[in-house]
């Protein structure tokens, strides 16, 4: 299964201050472990809102608006995919990522992402053997 | 942290740790087997320390130090203890447990104990069944039960075929390293050979198996992932992991919401996972960057591109398709590769050339029940507008497939003849 893994921003993510080159390379080594064990999917940083659009819906309206955005915890600043085969496993995989902002408090969210099975969540056993007789009857015609 | 919280934390550590644990103790103790054993202690030991002391920090480190002390508590206490073995467990303590920094001294080790472990565990004294339900155990930390699951094979064979092959691993004393010189790319394939099977098994699955059989696409697709990064060098992995991405990249639109599979030149491309595309078509050009001559998960990963690319079944680059099932049927010649080809040749170069073609393999004796053989004929004959003998090959097709929704597939398309048909419209 896929989740989207995302780092928050932080007042320092949102003035556009660059990472030191520690915390660069402590990245990169994550990373690098990522990628070694068939984790990463794909990621991205992203650049601050100040240099984001939002395009606002109202009804058959839209708006653009320029950023920055105020709710700074609610923005991300980076991102990544990742394949594991459980939210514990990429709970176990966010925790041994460096601290994005060092010594500061920062958040990363995980998202699971919905897969073409997903749809089928409400196909409880009994759906799945209904369906399974069903198809032997009309096979059996 | 609950305890159920804590089990599950543990499982999740369990997951990552476990190959690297294996294969880091297999180096130490020179038998698969008891590596797996002691690291099953140290998880055992978790089970009972964590839900109180709580996960540790590094949890990696956690297992692989209680595993060594298990590892030299083995060899003190096993009363037939040999030369050998009192040796080695006084060499894992003078040597591993007195390193300052333990991790930093497996770090160093540990792609490579992960590598030797990828090669044993495929190892050709093995059956491919062996091979394959212990690199499923040993390197994707996959439960037997799970194993019996994907496999729809019950549990207790499993768990045999388990004992059984690190049995023989032992017992054929094969060695714990990477195979070197010109046994490297005999062996490096039946590794790749091990990854593709599990991921055909996965992907052959239908709606309504158990979700553990997809899974082993996914499996497959990480475990090729891995080695990519173990065996960087060897363009045949790339070529492998091109393959699958590709392949993978397709699992939405292959089959219908009601089950039925649904046919490449059928399928909504806009369905196509354009992530794994990107990534098949990369791994793709890292095995054509190391050069050398395109072994056969390399092409048929190429052609498998070629699909990718064309946004449109028109757009398909067919000649280039034909180009690449040339070379594919000069390295690896057989009967399945000339049907392919054939199909390729009767779109590039019209459906009398593939005619042609397919009719040089009417004798061949391995595809006599081959349901695709009459299937592909039959398509060329209809396209041919030679209804009558078009009708015929597809209901031979149907009658070799014991696929249901192939079978009411290829009788449609019979009909379809049938009405075009100029004698039955007499």
């Amino acid at each position: 299964m896929r989740f989207m893994v995302m780092v928050k921003a932080t007042e320092d993510s949102e003035a556009g201050v660059m990472p030191s080159e520690k915390l660069l390379a402590a990245m990169g080594k994550y990373n690098e472990e990522l990628v070694k064990a068939g984790v990463m999917l794909a990621g991205e940083g992203l650049q601050p809102s100040s240099k984001g659009k939002r395009v606002k819906f109202s009804g058959a309206k839209r708006t653009v608006i320029d950023g920055p955005f105020t709710e700074t915890k609610e923005l991300i600043a980076g991102f990544w995919l990742w394949q594991v085969r459980s939210m514990d496993e990429a709970i176990e995989w966010v925790k041994r990522c460096p601290n994005p902002f060092e010594e500061g408090e920062s958040e990363i969210e995980i998202r699971q992402v919905f897969e073409a099975d997903d749809f089928g969540a409400e196909f409880t056993p009994e759906l799945r053997e209904q369906e399974e007789r069903l198809r032997k009857q009309m096979t059996a015609k | 942290m609950t305890a159920t919280e804590t089990h599950r934390a543990i499982d999740a550590v369990w997951r990552i740790e476990s190959p690297r644990l294996i294969a880091g103790l297999a180096r130490i103790v020179r038998d698969v087997g008891i590596a797996e054993d002691l690291a099953q202690d140290a998880l055992v030991a978790a089970l009972e320390q964590w839900p109180e002391s709580g996960v540790p920090d590094n949890p990696g480190a956690w297992l692989m130090a209680t595993a060594k002390h298990r590892a030299i508590d083995h060899f003190r206490r096993n009363t037939r203890l040999d030369r050998k073995h009192e040796e080695l467990g006084r060499e894992i303590e003078a040597k591993e447990l007195t390193v300052p920094d333990l991790n930093a001294a497996l770090d160093d080790n540990i792609g490579d104990d992960l590598l030797r472990l990828v090669f044993v565990s495929c190892h050709p004294v093995l059956s491919t069944e062996a091979r394959t339900a212990l690199t499923l155990r040993l390197l994707g930390g996959l439960t037997t039960e799970e194993i019996a699951r994907a496999f729809l094979v019950p549990e207790p064979t499993i768990a045999q075929r388990i004992v059984r092959a690190k049995r023989t691993l032992t017992k054929e004393r094969v060695p714990f390293e990477v195979p070197r010189g010109a046994e490297l790319s005999a062996r490096l394939s039946s590794v790749l050979e091990v990854l593709y099977l599990i991921f055909n098994e996965g992907y052959s699955a239908t709606a309504g198996d158990d979700w553990m059989r997809p899974t082993l696409c996914e499996e497959a697709l990480r475990l090729g992932r891995v080695l990519a990064e173990l065996a960087p060098s060897e363009p045949e992995v790339h070529g492998l992991v091109a393959l699958m991405e590709i392949q993978a990249s397709r699992s939405r639109a292959r089959v219908s919401p009601s089950g039925e599979p649904i046919l490449l030149f059928d399928q909504n491309r806009a369905h196509w996972d354009r992530l794994l595309i990107r990534r098949g078509l990369a791994a793709l050009d890292r095995a054509r960057n190391l050069g050398g001559e395109r072994g056969p998960y390399t092409l048929q990963a190429a052609i498998a591109a070629c699909h990718a690319r064309a946004l449109t079944p028109e757009a398909t680059d067919w000649p280039r398709i034909v180009a690449l099932y040339d070379e594919l049927a000069q390295m690896t010649p057989s009967p399945i590769v000339e049907l392919n080809r054939a199909v390729a040749v009767g779109m590039a170069a019209g459906p009398q050339a593939g005619l042609a073609l397919v009719d040089a393999l009417a004798e061949e004796t391995s595809l006599e029940n081959y349901h695709l053989l009459p299937s592909v004929r039959g398509d060329l004959l209809g396209k041919l507008g030679r209804f009558d003998e078009a009708r015929a090959e597809f209901d031979r097709a149907a009658s070799l497939t014991r696929n249901v929704r192939e079978r009411e597939l290829l009788l449609a398309r019979s009909r379809q003849c049938a009405g075009r048909s100029t004698s039955s419209a007499n």
